[in-house]
């Protein structure tokens, strides 16, 4: 029998991969308590790393695809919904197979592309690891989400803000910095929440979608699966993926809570909403 | 546990004998051609499917497949969801603490490294991918290479097409309907693993055993199983 | 399926593709389009009830029942739906098989769980291990039925507790006013009114009940993710119709069908939505009245 202390060493973080702990994964009978604590906590660090990074450039291109389908010019609008009902239309879990069959129909030797005067090469393999290829689907999937309640909030911007920045002369994008985008994350930001929160449990696809595990390297439900399928006991590590999910959830709530107090810092105290986190059941 | 079975293919046999003999339920993956797989009729098919039903029929049972996931097939017959494993699994020393084992019914077979035609013998301490809960997985796991594991045959074959891994190690007798392609070819010696094929059965049903056993008997003395094994893999298998 | 079919090595592509695409496994692939549609028809009734009983729990006077219907809506909210889907359907087996171990063996002296085995009587099995095929499916697809529907009625539950407030106070003090009881007023005032509260929510709840779908391939039922991966992946010479790698292709319909699904869904929301606002005093029935005018 491992004692705890040996688990934690061997397991912590046995889901970068085999070199970093343990290379084979309690089987059978060896399993125990402290084995199933640690290693699907070790998993959690994939989860956090998808819905970081997806969350943050997603956060970008959501403004930017808003903008667009805002746009009066539907060269710029049609583009934008499209996309957006593309990826809010289909399950994320096709989403993941389909562009796993597409990478790995990616040429192996990489893209040519032909620019006026050289010649460069991009790198397709990456695409057909979980790390890589499951972040963009993760990334193009919530760009989507986010920008349908990006753009619900920029079409309940109130008029007389705009007519204010209009009276102070700003224009274009100085209108579009100072005044257009905050009020839009302040409209937006408790559904924002609501969405980071989906796509923090939508990370548990991953290794359930094609995507595989490299060197049984995967994220926190991978290893609860695996050990309810070893032992035969669904009593233990789903509860505890459970925990770990809830306090994660918490810990995303009170950072957009931070940030919530930070958009509206500019309201005096009495009217300043208080952030009180509504769930929505919907995404 | 996955004991969600994923679809059974029911075997009435009109052997015309008035059996009390309950149903036998064997357990068997479906993606292991030639094997055993699903067939564009959507029934199972492949080598076990036609020697499993010729041994019920001559040990007069009842017998009803179910296709199962590789990875938990062992568990799922220990604890009772069915009664017997046919599925391409060797006898090993290993698998025998856990289960019990008919005699074999395929001599003992050979392994072997398939990589991309052009590939050098190098591969070997490359990077390996092999099915897991095999016994490939723990010969490579002694090797120097990088060993990869994937639940079915079929996404190991498709992680060194896409160039992920350098070599797969599995069955020579799966391995060569790839090679046969064009597209791979076989990497170095062939190496033996395992005492052949037998019927997985739980350590405390002797009686199953011994009923397959007898059959199994007859069926290599009479030849049949020699012609089984002829027409599945080709003139030059090892035969008893 | 066609005359032609007998030796599809010597045919000419269209008759080869014809008599692919209507081989035995394509046939239980469209059949299992059919089966998704099944569930999701038959999960959302189910759901709502769940949700129904859910909500109600929520607003009830007693702490304990209180408490149960808060835990039941908030579950869904800090731990992801496939874990549920995962635990729910093995939990409820287990359960079931060890309360029927109890009942059929008293006299079984061994533990059930030896190690890492879940070891019940051969009685206590559900389904028993001599049931025909079609009775494990059936049992395999009641389970998953269940899972989706508990957990879509944790969502619904919620919504529903919502459309409940949502309704003006003054409207139930109003029926009390006129001697109705507390349950009559509920049933003949607060029941009828917050459907027009609810429907966004539910429209909601609906999209994302179909996205769910596909999860059913993780509870080991045969569904279009399973058979796009089974006939997409390569295959060889034992099979009558050998082709390579097609898996991109499969999951390209699947995905159009999804695609399809839901603007179909979305369409229908909204002719229901224009039909509630009918005569509606609301932003939107107030634009319709003027634009009939």
């Amino acid at each position: 029998m491992r004692s705890c202390q040996e688990s934690f060493d061997a397991y912590i973080l046995r889901s970068l991969g085999g070199d970093y702990g343990e290379r084979l994964l309690p089987r059978g009978v060896d399993i125990t308590l402290c084995d199933q604590v640690f290693l699907i906590a070790s998993g959690l660090i994939w989860n956090v790393y998808f819905a970081a990074l997806a969350l943050a450039a997603g956060f970008f291109v959501a403004t930017a695809l808003a903008v667009a389908k805002f746009s009066e010019n539907p060269f710029l609008s049609k583009p934008a919904s499209g996309f957006i009902f593309l990826f809010r239309g289909s399950p994320l879990f096709i989403q993941f197979f389909f562009a796993y069959e597409v990478f790995i129909l990616l040429p192996r030797a990489g893209i040519e592309i032909n620019l006026i005067f050289t010649t460069i090469t991009a790198e397709t393999r990456w695409l057909a690891r979980a790390t890589s290829g499951a972040l963009v689907v993760l990334w193009l999937n919530t760009s989507a989400y986010t920008a349908e309640i990006f753009y619900g909030a920029l079409r309940a911007i109130p008029k007389g803000d705009l007519e204010a920045a209009d009276a102070y002369g700003m224009s274009g994008f100085t209108k579009f910095r100072r005044i257009i985008w905050p009020t839009m994350m302040r409209l937006a930001w408790p559904s924002y929440t609501n969405e980071a929160i989906f796509l923090t449990h939508a990370t548990t696809l991953v290794f359930f979608s094609g995507f595989p595990a490299w060197q049984q390297s995967g994220d926190a439900l991978y290893y609860a699966r695996y050990f309810a399928d070893q032992t035969f006991n669904p009593f233990v590590s789903y509860p505890i993926v459970a925990a770990y999910f809830i306090v994660l959830t918490l810990v995303v709530i009170g950072l957009f809570g931070m940030a919530n107090k930070r958009l509206n810092r500019h309201l005096p105290q009495t009217v300043r909403p208080k952030f009180r986190f509504r769930p929505q059941y919907i995404r | 546990m996955k004991k969600l079975i994923l679809a059974s293919v029911a075997l009435a046999f009109a052997s015309g004998t008035a059996l009390a003999q309950d149903v036998v339920r064997i357990g068997t993956e479906g993606a292991y051609p030639p094997y055993n797989f699903i067939n564009d009729q959507n029934e199972l098919d492949g080598f076990e499917r036609e020697f499993g039903d010729a041994l019920c029929e001559r040990a007069e049972l009842n017998c009803e497949w179910v296709l199962n996931d590789w990875d938990t097939i062992i568990p799922n017959l220990v604890g009772g969801n069915y009664d017997a494993i046919m599925a391409g699994m060797s006898i090993t020393e290993a698998r025998k603490q856990v289960i019990g084992f008919s005699q074999n019914y395929m001599p003992p077979d050979l392994s072997a490294y398939m990589a991309p035609v052009g590939a050098d013998e190098s591969v070997r301490d490359g990077v390996v991918v092999v099915q897991s809960n095999t016994m490939q997985a723990s010969y490579v796991a002694e090797t120097d290479a990088t060993l990869v594991e994937f639940p079915t045959p079929d996404e190991t074959i498709a992680a060194v097409r896409s160039g992920e891994a350098d070599a797969v190690m599995a069955d020579k007798d799966f391995l060569v309907q790839y090679v046969e392609q064009g597209d791979f070819e076989f990497v170095g010696e062939d190496i033996q693993l395992g005492e052949g094929l037998g019927i997985g059965l739980r350590q405390s049903d002797e009686e199953l055993r011994d009923t397959f056993n007898a059959a199994i008997d007859e069926m290599k003395a009479d030849g049949s199983l020699n012609e089984l094994i002829t027409k599945w893999f080709g003139a030059d298998a090892p035969t008893f | 399926m066609f005359a032609f079919c007998t030796d599809p090595s010597t045919l000419p592509d269209w008759q080869w593709f014809a008599c692919y695409l209507t081989s035995g496994t394509h046939l239980a692939f469209y059949w299992s389009f059919v089966v998704v549609m099944v569930l999701i028809l038959l999960a959302a009734p189910f759901a709502l009830a769940f949700g129904f009983a859910g909500a109600l729990a929520t607003r009830s006077h007693m702490a304990p029942i209180r408490l149960v219907g808060r835990t039941y809506t908030s579950m869904v909210r800090g731990v992801p739906d496939i874990v549920f889907f995962l635990f729910i359907p093995i939990a409820i087996d287990q359960a079931l098989e060890y309360i029927l171990h109890q009942v059929r063996c008293p006299d079984w002296d061994m533990p059930i769980r030896r190690g890492n085995d879940f070891l019940v009587c051969a009685q206590a099995k559900v389904p028993l291990s001599s049931s025909p095929a079609w009775v494990h499916d059936i049992y395999a697809f009641s389970l998953a039925l269940f899972a989706f529907a508990l957990v879509f009625g944790a969502f619904a539950a919620n919504t529903l507790y919502g459309a409940m407030n949502a309704v003006p106070k003054s409207q139930t003090e109003t029926a009390e006013a006129y001697g109705m009881t507390k349950p009559q007023a509920f049933r003949r005032v607060l029941l009828p009114q917050m459907w027009v509260y609810a429907l966004p929510g539910l429209s909601n709840l609906w999209m994302i009940l179909i996205k769910a779908t596909p999860l059913l391939f993780l509870l080991g039922i045969r569904d279009i993710v399973y058979w796009a991966r089974e006939l997409g992946g390569q295959k060889t010479g034992f099979y009558a119709y050998p082709h390579p790698d097609w898996r991109v292709w499969y999951f390209l319909v699947v995905l159009v069908f999804y695609l399809v699904l839901t603007a179909c869904s979305e369409r229908v929301f909204e002719w229901l939505m224009r039909r509630f606002s009918h005569g509606q005093a609301t932003a939107a029935g107030e634009r319709q009245r003027r634009a009939a005018a």
